[in-house]
């Protein structure tokens, strides 16, 4: 077994056990703790399927920024009254369930079945799409448009922020 | 192409060995005597006031947010500076007014909550 | 980049230029803010004629923007409305409380996401502009803290449109796992292979469950009559028309291709359900409300159900009239949106049937107005509203599906019922409450020009008809 199958086995397993502990956790920090965990585990994945980029991004924004925002979240609710209310709604998790394994079987199959697409094409074995570089190359002259619109949407997300958090606005 | 990460994997392995070792060591070898005042939770060793877990003021949720719309902003950033040279060779100055603009209207947001006091705590 | 290609993205430079403008202004001044309202005006004016010159030419920016044609019809309807909007604002704004020189920010970023949806070619564009405008629509919908109701329209309309976005991407995903690409044309050219693949199909499906959301239909309608009833009137009237029309843009922008092209019967399953089951559903409901916003928010969902009649048929006529009842639709509802902001109070009230008893004798010109557009919306001829319905239901009948133009004609029937009630109480009743309206003349003037919009659209249809097919072929 190469390196590669090794650590995608680490990981996959660390990712797994993390995401269960996430959902059994009673205290909603310590799942949160645990999505940490889950999401250092998939930007490894992500590493290993030659997306640096993604990685990266997974490590900063994720693990760092929404981890930040979930436990202020965490904090800002009154979580006992959430607990409460979670264990009136005992029919949810049936639901939760349902959702979860139609979500499981639809990735099963794109996995088992759906062969590369015909459209695709023929991914050599040093593949760059993933690194850096790459995604520079493409992100700042054929999808100019796009990040100039994402300029703007996170102008609006600010302005938005502002109006609807700030306590005293004029 | 992975072995690149190799000294990265060998860091956390031994960040996450030598932080759990010491955590079991006082475990194993510390003496454990508790009595009603160590075990109260600790709050500047004052007596503790109520439950530890309070609501806080939605003031900590902007600044997380403006955290994160900046943290992204960074994102977009990051690539460009690692293509920008070979952008310029390829696309001259239009490898730099696409992210010029782009900082302009971040900067704008930015400007517009220093103004308006968002980073101040009121 | 050549002159006309400049001149083609001249519409969306003169915005995003006016919005960082706009907030220089709002940062630096202190009385500026008071000609913010004029300013949009003067841009989107401004963009509405630019759009309109450019809709003979049509070309494309990187692959990714489409300019010119389809997309410049579009954004002409866009200016206009937001132009409406902006000016049946400037008195409300005050009296709601949100004088905020940010709404008209918001507004214009909002207008800024739909362009960028009408004119979407690439997957990425689809979802960038959709997201600048719904988080744009978001932020206006709960713009006054002060009001329950608003703070509950915006925190359902977020959690809903975020649950809604999700299955946008999540079908991007899949779309894009299967195809390889992100570029429409290449999907669209692809169409029958690509339809092969089962995860394919799943993330079209998904893409057009997402934009079901957003175009407000039958089955996925649950945030519509709370989202329109507690937000800002003006608001409101901005996201129930060009916010309704860009979502459909980006639809007709996927569909038209495939279906113009001999495959009219992909997407009928889907469409002709959410036809029948809005049309129906919301037209009866409707019945029952006695609140005028709430009304027109589930007249709204009826609305979206005659227009998903043209999906289903899917050919030339009845996507051209989709096209047709869009532009009248914009100017009917923010006529109607516009009358409302004149009569509604300081405190959200006054927007009940009771408040509009006796409005004719009270001020005879707004009683006019809403009467023409209730008229309108119930589809009378000759205006605007009819011709709409009607060169929806000929495309669906010229595509052999009597049915679904039967479906439609039922609920027509129907919706006149409570459409007229607004008539009767106005002019047949005495009024209830005694209360003063305040003039607003930016309002009165938007409601006018609404106004002056369905008159024209109603009694000479071949104007814009003719526009429209040009922009199709």
């Amino acid at each position: 077994m190469s390196l590669n199958v090794i650590l995608f086995f680490v990981l996959a397993l660390i990712a797994a056990v993390s995401s269960v502990m996430m959902i059994t956790r009673r205290q909603a920090v310590i799942s949160a703790l645990f999505l940490v965990i889950n999401f250092f585990a998939l930007a490894g994945i992500y590493l290993l399927l030659q997306a640096q980029f993604i990685a990266v991004v997974q490590v900063i924004v994720y693990a760092g920024a929404i981890m930040v925002l979930f436990l202020f979240v965490i904090m800002l609710i009154n979580t006992e009254t959430e607990e409460k209310f979670l264990e009136r709604a005992k029919s949810f998790k049936i639901f939760a369930i349902a959702i979860a394994l139609l979500v499981f079987a639809e990735m099963a199959y794109a996995i088992l079945h759906a062969h590369p697409s015909a459209l695709l094409p023929k991914i050599s074995e040093n593949v760059s799409n993933g690194t850096i570089q790459s995604v520079g190359k493409a992100l700042y002259t054929d999808y100019v448009v796009p990040f100039e619109a994402a300029g703007f949407l996170l102008l609006s997300a600010t302005i938005g922020a502002l109006i609807l958090a700030k306590k005293k606005f004029d | 192409m992975l072995e690149n990460y190799i000294p990265i994997i060998l860091v956390l392995v031994i960040a996450a060995i030598f932080a759990g070792a010491i955590i079991a060591s006082s475990r194993i070898f510390g003496p454990k005597r508790p009595s009603k005042a160590k075990v109260m939770p600790y709050e500047s060793g004052k007596n503790p006031i109520g439950a530890a877990r309070q609501r806080f003021s939605v003031k900590y949720y902007l600044v997380a947010m403006l955290f994160i719309i900046f943290d992204i902003e960074v994102i977009y950033v990051y690539p460009w500076g690692v293509e920008f040279k070979n952008l310029l060779n390829s696309h001259g100055m239009f490898a730099f007014w696409p992210m010029f603009i782009f900082l302009v209207v971040l900067e704008l947001g930015f400007l517009y909550i220093f103004k308006k006091g968002g980073l101040k705590w009121d | 980049m050549n002159q006309s290609t400049f001149l083609q993205i001249l519409p969306f430079i003169i915005l995003s230029a006016g919005i960082v403008v706009a907030i220089l202004v709002e940062i630096f001044t202190t009385k500026g803010k008071a000609l913010l309202p004029a300013f949009f005006s003067v841009l989107f004016l401004a963009n509405s004629l630019l759009s309109l010159a450019q809709i003979n030419v049509s070309s494309n920016l990187y692959q990714m923007l489409a300019l010119g044609g389809k997309a410049a019809f579009f954004n002409f309807i866009f200016s206009i409305g937001a132009l409406i909007a902006v000016m049946s604002s400037v008195n409300y704004v005050k009296k709601y409380g949100a004088n905020f020189g940010e709404y008209y920010i918001l507004l214009a970023s909002s207008v800024l996401g739909m362009m960028l949806m009408a004119g979407a070619l690439d997957l990425f564009v689809v979802f960038l502009g959709l997201e600048v405008m719904s988080i744009n629509f978001y932020i206006l919908a709960g713009i006054n803290r002060k009001k329950k109701t608003a703070n509950e329209a915006s925190l359902k309309y977020f959690l809903l449109g975020a649950f809604a976005t999700g299955f946008v991407v999540y079908g991007i995903g899949l779309i894009y796992g299967s195809a390889g690409n992100t570029n429409l044309n290449f999907i669209i050219n692809n169409f029958t292979r690509l339809l092969k693949m089962p995860l394919f199909v799943i993330g079209l499906g998904l893409f057009f469950v997402g934009f079901s959301f957003k175009i407000a239909a039958f089955p996925f309608h649950m945030w519509v009559p709370d989202v329109y009833q507690g937000a800002a009137t003006s608001v409101t009237g901005l996201m129930s028309t060009i916010g309704k029309a860009a979502a459909f843009s980006v639809l007709i922008f996927a569909i038209s291709p495939v279906t113009f092209n001999g495959a009219e019967h992909i997407f009928r399953p889907y469409f002709a359900t959410l036809a029948i089951l809005s049309t129906l559903y919301a037209s009866i409901v409707a019945i029952a409300q006695t609140n005028l916003k709430r009304m027109l928010a589930y007249s709204s969902i009826v609305h979206a159900g005659y227009m998903s009649i043209g999906l289903a048929a899917g050919n030339v006529y009845s996507v051209a009239g989709i096209i047709f009842y869009l532009a009248a639709y914009t100017f009917m509802n923010l006529g109607a949106f516009g009358v409302i902001a004149i009569v509604e109070d300081e405190n959200d009230g006054k927007t009940d049937l009771k408040a509009f008893a006796g409005l004719h004798k009270k001020n005879p010109m707004l009683a006019g107005f809403m009467a023409l557009f209730m008229f309108a919306l119930a589809g009378i001829p000759p205006l605007a509203g009819f011709f709409g319905k009607y060169y929806v239901f000929v495309g669906a009948i010229k595509q052999n599906l009597l049915y679904l133009a039967l479906v439609g004609i039922t609920a027509s029937l129907i919706s006149v019922y409570f459409y007229l009630r607004v008539v009767v109480y106005m002019y047949f009743k005495d009024e209830e409450e005694d209360f003063e309206i305040k003039t607003d003349y930016p309002g009165m003037f938007a409601v006018l020009v609404s106004g002056i919009f369905v008159l024209i659209f109603g009694v000479f249809p071949s104007i814009l008809m003719k526009l429209i097919t040009s922009v199709l072929r």
